[in-house]
């Protein structure tokens, strides 16, 4: 079989303004773990092999490049490389399913602010957390990264819909910067 | 509004979806009367205080969650996973 080659949503694009930096990011593999009735603690050994657990709820770990993010209930992604079979839980390849976007600068959470309906402040939101909400009217997953670092997972399919409101919102918060009032 | 969700905290009114009132967890059983049917399926009460009600965490979790709210105080009074509960 031929080697086919892998696009991402957004071929890499990237944007700088106004002290804040916006770019599709390649994670690597994204799997679902979902684990099955029962199948808790054969999950939890299979997970454990690779250093990690299964992640509190709002919460993700990450250990020598392979990041763990919950999800829901009984489910987590584990991003960064391919998966093993875990015994006890549906795993199921979504790489292509999603596109991922960084979003850091000191002006990041007020970006983001426009277009999330949490509180992403430092207090509030520190780094380590994961939240499943909205970006606009998108359905995302957003993870803190950094004190000044976002990393927002929306569907493939909403990649420009995603790249275009947080495009505007940051040429809105780079514009109301240079307002002197 | 907002609601507490036991999985994913705090969250605005516009991640959740309403579905409607408690009555839908209590489906008659099979070859219950038809009245119990109907009942199920149609009639419903207007409480003016404390209600149930099924959410759905459309745009967080995606669980069906159990509200308790009060329709004269509009104070949430629980919200618990339907998830995993026992009927
Ligand atoms: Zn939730």
């Amino acid at each position: 079989m031929p080697e086919l080659i892998a696009k991402s949503a957004l071929e890499g694009r990237s944007l700088n303004l106004g002290g804040v930096s916006l770019a599709e990011v390649d994670v690597g593999p994204i799997t679902s773990v979902a684990v099955l009735p029962g199948g808790a603690k054969t999950v939890a050994r299979g997970l454990k092999a690779l250093g990690l657990a299964m992640p509190e709820p709002n919460t993700f770990v990450e250990k020598k490049g392979l990041r763990i993010v919950w999800t829901g209930r009984e489910q987590a992604f584990l991003i960064g490389a391919e998966s093993p079979v875990l015994e006890g839980a549906a795993v199921t390849d979504q790489s292509d399913g999603w596109a991922v976007l960084s979003l850091s600068g000191p002006a990041a959470a007020d970006v983001l602010a426009r277009l999330v309906p949490m509180d992403l402040r430092i207090v509030a939101c520190p780094v380590g957390t994961a939240l499943r909400s909205q970006l606009n009217h998108m359905n995302a997953v957003i993870l803190r990264t950094g004190d000044y670092a976002f990393e927002i997972m929306v569907f493939r399919s909403m990649a420009r819909t995603a790249w275009h409101e947080l495009e505007t919102a940051t040429h809105m918060v780079a514009a109301r910067a240079g307002v002197k009032i | 509004m907002r609601l507490t969700c036991p999985l994913c905290g705090d969250r605005d009114r516009r991640e959740f979806y309403y579905y409607g009132a408690e009555d839908y967890l209590h489906r008659p059983a099979e070859g219950a009367p038809l009245a119990d049917l109907d009942n199920y399926l149609h009639l419903r009460d207007n409480p003016a205080g404390v209600t149930k009600d099924l959410w759905y965490h459309e745009a967080g979790c995606s669980q069906w969650l159990l509200v308790t709210r009060n329709t004269v105080t509009h104070e949430i009074s629980g919200v618990e996973l339907v998830a995993g509960r026992k009927a």
